[in-house]
């Protein structure tokens, strides 16, 4: 038998969903009074939290996230900035932190042998940054949501479809929106992306 | 473009919905003693009324919960929306839609 190598640490292995698109991403980027930038949030951790609300496990991890637990469609509890956690459903969430701190070890002894769920899903999703004054018209071009602000206000997310495909959808500034489709749609969604950018360069016809 | 009022996340294009078949089609109490006709009716057999239809759809790029609704199949209008389980509601006006 030959030997195997042993390649350590396994994380420098660890590639991000779009990491091969990212030269594309800001070729794509375009300039001017709708200017409007792609690009991945490489390697975030986002860990799956399911529990019923009213229940000793969803209280249990309202106090272990820092930030609650959020109780509507749209809500975000925490911001972009530091850890947060999204609305999924009436008893589904997602926490999410940007910079990769690990989040599922202390979630998951928080929720003990509670009925409920603590799963990590960071490789789950592709997160995708679309930044600038002409952000909100791309997506408007195949996204069936409602991005006006008096529906989708600043740190607001969904669940929703761009492209035909499921995604993620936050708003974490005026301008700015994390996408965050399933890692196998990434290059769909990234190339529908820097498709329906190119038009930005130019002035609107009027 | 038809937008369908979500229990959990209110109204969504119709795009991010499944239709889920004829509703409160209970599963027989006893399915051993059934004969091969009784199962195939409860396997197979659905209404297609011309007119209201209690059916259930389900957020399937959204919150994912099933939910019940009363539908027009002649105007496509959703007329009531309830909870997965609940009882059929009563409606009071079932004249055609505006569409």
């Amino acid at each position: 038998m030959a030997k195997h190598s042993v390649i350590e640490p396994t994380t420098d292995l660890r590639r991000s969903p779009a990491a091969h698109l990212a030269e594309a991403m800001a070729q794509a980027s375009v300039a001017g009074t709708r200017a409007v930038a792609l690009r991945e949030i490489a390697l975030a951790s986002a860990v799956s939290l399911r529990a019923v609300p009213g229940s000793a496990g969803h209280q249990a991890l309202a106090e272990a996230t820092g930030v609650g637990l959020p109780t509507g469609v749209g809500e975000v509890a925490g911001s972009v900035a530091g850890t947060a956690v999204l609305w999924l459903g009436p008893d589904e969430f997602m926490a999410f932190n940007a910079a990769g701190q690990e989040l599922t070890e202390p979630l998951d002894s928080a929720l003990g042998q509670a009925p409920g769920q603590v799963i990590d899903l960071s490789a789950n999703r592709a997160v995708l940054e679309l930044r600038g004054a002409g952000a909100t018209l791309v997506l408007r071009k195949s996204c069936p949501a409602d991005l006006h602000p008096r529906a989708f206000a600043v740190n607001q997310a969904i669940t929703t479809t761009v492209a035909n495909v499921p995604i993620l959808l936050w708003r974490t500034a005026e301008n700015s929106w994390y996408v965050m489709p399933r890692a196998s749609f990434t290059e769909h969604v990234v190339h529908w992306m820097i498709d329906a950018m190119a038009e930005f360069a130019a002035d609107p016809v009027s | 473009m038809m937008l369908i009022d979500c229990p959990n996340c209110g109204p969504r294009n119709e795009t991010e919905f499944k239709f889920g078949g004829q509703a409160h089609v209970a599963y027989p109490d006893d399915p051993q003693a059934l004969s091969d006709k009784e199962w195939a009716q409860y396997l197979f057999y659905r209404k297609n009324p011309r007119g209201i239809n209690a059916e259930r759809w389900v957020h399937a790029a959204g919150c994912r919960k099933w939910f019940n609704a009363l539908r027009d199949t002649v105007t496509y209008e959703f007329k009531a929306i309830y909870g997965a389980g609940e009882a059929r509601p009563e409606l009071q006006n079932t004249e055609g839609g505006t569409r």
